[in-house]
């Protein structure tokens, strides 16, 4: 099976190699690491010797610039900036711990490793006893109710 | 879930140097025109192109990483509308002719001594390139002609003065030698 040219391989994985950097890095992370993913495919190209598994290896590719981008351990800001998170204030961890005390263990519990450890949603649900999805969703609902809290007050 | 628009063209306009060939499409009055570029040169300008059979062909000649990316024919663009609009008579881009043969190269090499706003025929064509009797392999030289416009084969006719054929359909030639000004 020959090599595809480069558009019809681009074509056929960007959409989902963009959901799948998403879910891991958040929409704003993604960006970039989406642009890093296929500039890398496309320097590894020539060194292809055939067309097989082409979803696998962009998938390889993904995750490992994923995985760069998580190591870079860069606080992730949109919660931060509007529960006005300071670096003066302590470690982000600690701050969100003080912050939310008032929500339901689960969801305070992923909030604080999303956003205060960073820790991706996969390790989350396995610390949780549960699933990355359940994670997400339990930091995602535990994030809007502080939002709604911080909006009352 | 679908990939931003910004952010593909974001992609697109950052392999710049990195790509075997880049294409994008190119509005003219003759309908849009595929275009496609290496480093070197034009490699490619089609009417009425079906993408996916101009890329392979293109990966075929010069390697498999072909990506459309606008951005890399915007000189193509320039000098196409120029062209068209009558500002331009003589193209200054660079072709790349790699995959061609030596013959058809050879061939395709003497269209662009053939000024704007005239005709020459295939009989003289093939004289002129040393084959007195190739008229016939000229003419398929003419067909096979990956740049066509830009290396000007609607400028061949026949001995006769009917014009015989064109890649792209008569109505074109017919389009093209009116717009430069060919009595007809």
């Amino acid at each position: 099976m020959r090599v595809p040219p480069f558009e019809r391989f681009y074509q056929e994985q960007r959409d989902e190699i963009w959901a799948f950097l998403v879910r891991r890095l958040g929409r704003d992370r993604a960006e970039d690491a989406f642009q890093e993913t296929f500039l890398r495919a496309l320097r590894a190209y020539p060194q292809l010797e055939h067309g097989r598994h082409l979803r696998a290896w962009a998938y390889t590719i993904a995750s490992n610039v994923s995985l760069d981008e998580l190591r870079k351990k860069r606080p992730y800001t949109a919660p931060a900036e509007w529960l006005e998170l300071d670096e003066d204030d302590g470690p982000a961890y600690e701050q969100l711990d003080h912050l939310t005390r008032d929500l339901p263990p689960t969801e305070r519990a992923a909030v604080v490793l999303r956003y205060g450890y960073d820790l991706p949603y996969a390790d989350i649900g396995a610390a949780l006893g549960s699933t990355a999805d359940a994670a997400r969703q339990a930091a995602s609902s535990g994030v809007r109710r502080l939002r709604r809290k911080e909006l009352s007050q | 879930m679908t990939v931003p628009t910004e952010l593909d063209t974001r992609f697109r306009a950052a392999t710049t140097g990195l790509v075997d060939v880049a294409y994008d499409f190119a509005d003219s009055p003759l309908g849009p025109l595929f275009v496609a570029a290496t480093e070197r040169g034009l490699c490619r300008l089609s009417f009425d192109a079906e993408p996916e059979a101009e890329e392979e062909r293109l990966a075929r000649g010069f390697g498999a990483r072909v990506l459309r990316s606008p951005r890399a024919l915007d000189e193509v663009r320039r000098e196409l509308d120029d062209y068209f609009e009558g500002r331009r008579q003589a193209f200054e881009l660079p072709v790349d002719l790699r995959p061609v043969g030596d013959f058809q190269r050879a061939i395709l090499g003497r269209l662009v001594q053939v000024p704007y706003g005239s005709v020459t025929t295939y009989g003289k064509l093939a004289t002129e390139s040393g084959r007195p009797r190739a008229a016939r392999a000229v003419g398929m030289a003419m067909n096979r002609n990956p740049v066509p416009i830009v290396l000007p084969c609607h400028r061949v006719v026949g001995a006769g003065g009917d014009l015989v054929g064109y890649g792209g359909g008569l109505d074109r030639k017919v389009a093209l030698l009116k717009l430069e000004g060919v009595q007809l």
